[in-house]
């Protein structure tokens, strides 16, 4: 939340969340290009974080204590963006150039031309080394500030991921917080089917992070397990979200074929009539 | 005969003094230390020093994020697997975003020797050359890697350097000076232009005596900046002298002669030939032999010259 605003309850992040959802298909069906299911399944977590956990500042973006958020599955950019841009990074006019040539709103998170966008990301398994190397730069600077990671599920098949696993647990970074988004699709199908991550809370725990598991679309749950990574020294912490791809319509729920289609005209005006 | 340096050795003396003045710079590793020499900086800052174990990617991607947090990082492996196994992390993590990582890679070249052709970096130049925002250093001696290492901290952008594992004559006076973009005329000639990188720049100043002998004079360049390239110096080396011959310890593709290559087909095209590995990987022996093996000897840049200016004369 922004340093001078009231953390909101949780009927007002839910309300939050469903007009980011909102924001999001009118992105994607605009552009007519981009990440539907990611983007949905990742929003709660998303509005958990930049709305009632991280603390920073859009009218000083470059505060040196700000908490810093990697999107390492890039992919789901659309959803950064629209939370991004109700919180003032940008105007909320500027969600409907996403994708297009000259946007500042690219396909994938470019920290060159977004504000507020820390990283680049896109290419999946790279974010977490990064924020590691984030909050030991957090940690020599003394400013107490922490780096909050938002992992997918098919992105963990990635080896990088499991080196930046051992390191940050080695490095005993507790002011790092990872949250993956475990909506169980892959563009291939199920990551069951794919290439299986089972059992996957246990693996971080055996990699020495905390680790915690939510349902992903709880804020009294996604709340509650931000807050009790605060009583945990000495280990990075792990928030497994159990959370449903394309979450929020029904026709995109648990469907891995909107991974990366977005919504036909039908499919729109439905979305809005069950986000209404 | 002149004082021998590794360009590692300073390599590992220079930062260890980069650390000493600035509290900003921080070093990585991946479990070579000691082969990449940034095991001093490690004893005298152990706070800013990380060693990431054998895992360059994740050494490549924190880097990044080092850089993001207001640090300077210096990545250290040997240079086939910090430009092979992390050039994705390279791309992606630090070029793309045109963040402040200084890779400074080792172990480049044949000359590596006995660990043979899994650990002999012959394709390095060539990824990092083709990556945007990438400046990318080979320097020639002791007081060029310093000064190379002084400027890379004070740049703000990603920076490649190549180091070898074998000690080169010093060619430069302490007191030198590192200016991106421009390269250094080491001899003068006029009838062809010996244009090399690291341990191949003395390989050019034997050939350059050796072609004297014969009465062939030859201009000698170190064009240890490959990226941004002094295209300038080259054109007009390849004006005045109107034959040329570059020299890495690399592919003959990609590299050191592709960028010459390239100068010279859009400003003046000039009979050039290169001396390289052909379309090969490197293999287990010792350096010297290796260098004889490979064509990468002065007597190779010699006659390599004479074909060259051989070719201008039919023109």
């Amino acid at each position: 939340m922004p340093i001078y605003q009231e953390i909101p309850d949780i009927s007002q992040l839910q309300e939050i969340a469903r007009q980011v959802r909102l924001d999001i298909l009118e992105m994607l069906f605009k552009s007519g290009s981009g990440h539907t299911g990611g983007s949905l399944s990742a929003t709660d977590i998303l509005v958990a974080l930049f709305f009632a956990q991280m603390r920073f500042n859009p009218r000083d973006p470059c505060w040196p204590g700000r908490d810093r958020f990697v999107l390492s599955k890039g992919h789901a950019a659309p959803a950064l963006y629209a939370v991004l841009s109700r919180l003032g990074y940008f105007p909320r006019k500027e969600l409907l150039t996403l994708r297009q040539f000259g946007s500042s709103l690219q396909g994938h998170p470019d920290s060159s031309c977004t504000p507020g966008v820390e990283v680049s990301t896109g290419s999946l398994g790279q974010g977490l080394s990064i924020a590691n190397g984030m909050a030991l730069a957090a940690r020599l600077n003394g400013s107490g500030a922490r780096v909050y990671a938002l992992l997918g599920d098919g992105e963990v098949q990635e080896g990088q991921i499991w080196e930046a696993a051992m390191s940050a647990a080695h490095y005993k970074l507790d002011n790092l917080v990872a949250v993956l988004d475990r909506n169980r699709l892959q563009i291939d199908g199920r990551t069951a089917d794919v290439m299986g991550l089972e059992p996957l809370a246990q693996k971080w725990e055996a990699f020495g992070w905390h680790t915690q598991e939510v349902d992903g679309h709880s804020f009294p749950e996604l709340l509650a397990a931000l807050k009790a990574t605060d009583g945990v020294a000495g280990r990075p912490h792990m928030i497994v979200a159990h959370t449903v791809k394309g979450k929020g319509v029904s026709i995109f729920e648990n469907q891995a074929k909107y991974h990366g289609v977005t919504p036909t005209k039908e499919e729109y005006e439905q979305a809005l009539k069950e986000l209404a | 005969m002149a004082a021998q340096e590794s360009t590692r050795v300073e390599y590992g003396k220079a930062l260890l003094k980069l650390g000493e003045e600035n509290p900003d710079v921080v070093a990585l590793d991946a479990d070579l230390s000691g082969s990449t020499q940034t095991k001093h900086f490690a004893k005298a800052f152990p706070e800013r020093f990380f060693n990431m174990g054998v895992a360059e990617q994740d050494m490549l991607g924190t880097a990044a994020g080092l850089a993001l947090g207001g640090k300077i990082p210096f990545a250290s492996t040997f240079a086939v697997f910090a430009t092979g196994r992390a050039w994705e992390q390279i791309r992606q993590s630090i070029a793309y975003a045109k963040l402040n990582v200084k890779i400074v890679a080792s172990h480049g070249g044949v000359s590596v020797g006995e660990d043979g052709g899994s650990h002999q970096a012959v394709e390095d130049l060539a990824l990092m050359r083709i990556l945007p925002n990438m400046v990318v250093l080979v320097p020639a001696d002791g007081p060029e890697t310093r000064a190379m290492v002084r400027w890379a901290a004070s740049y703000q952008g990603p920076v490649y350097i190549r180091t070898g594992r074998m000690p080169f004559p010093v060619i430069y006076p302490e007191d030198h000076d590192f200016e991106p973009g421009r390269s250094d005329i080491l001899k003068e000639g006029t009838d062809v232009t010996l244009a090399g990188i690291g341990l191949m720049v003395h390989h050019c100043l034997q050939a350059a005596d050796l072609l004297a002998a014969a009465g062939v004079s030859a201009r000698v360049l170190n064009l240890s900046c490959l990226k941004p390239l002094d295209w300038q110096l080259v054109a007009d080396s390849a004006r005045s002298t109107g034959a040329l011959v570059t020299a890495e310890e690399h592919l003959a593709t990609g590299g050191l002669g592709s960028a010459v290559s390239e100068v010279l087909a859009e400003h003046c095209p000039a009979p050039l030939q290169r001396i390289g590995l052909r379309d090969i990987f490197g293999t287990s022996g010792p350096a010297d032999i290796l260098l004889k093996h490979y064509g990468l000897m002065p007597d190779d840049i010699k006659e390599a010259a004479l074909k060259a200016i051989a070719r201008k004369n039919q023109r």
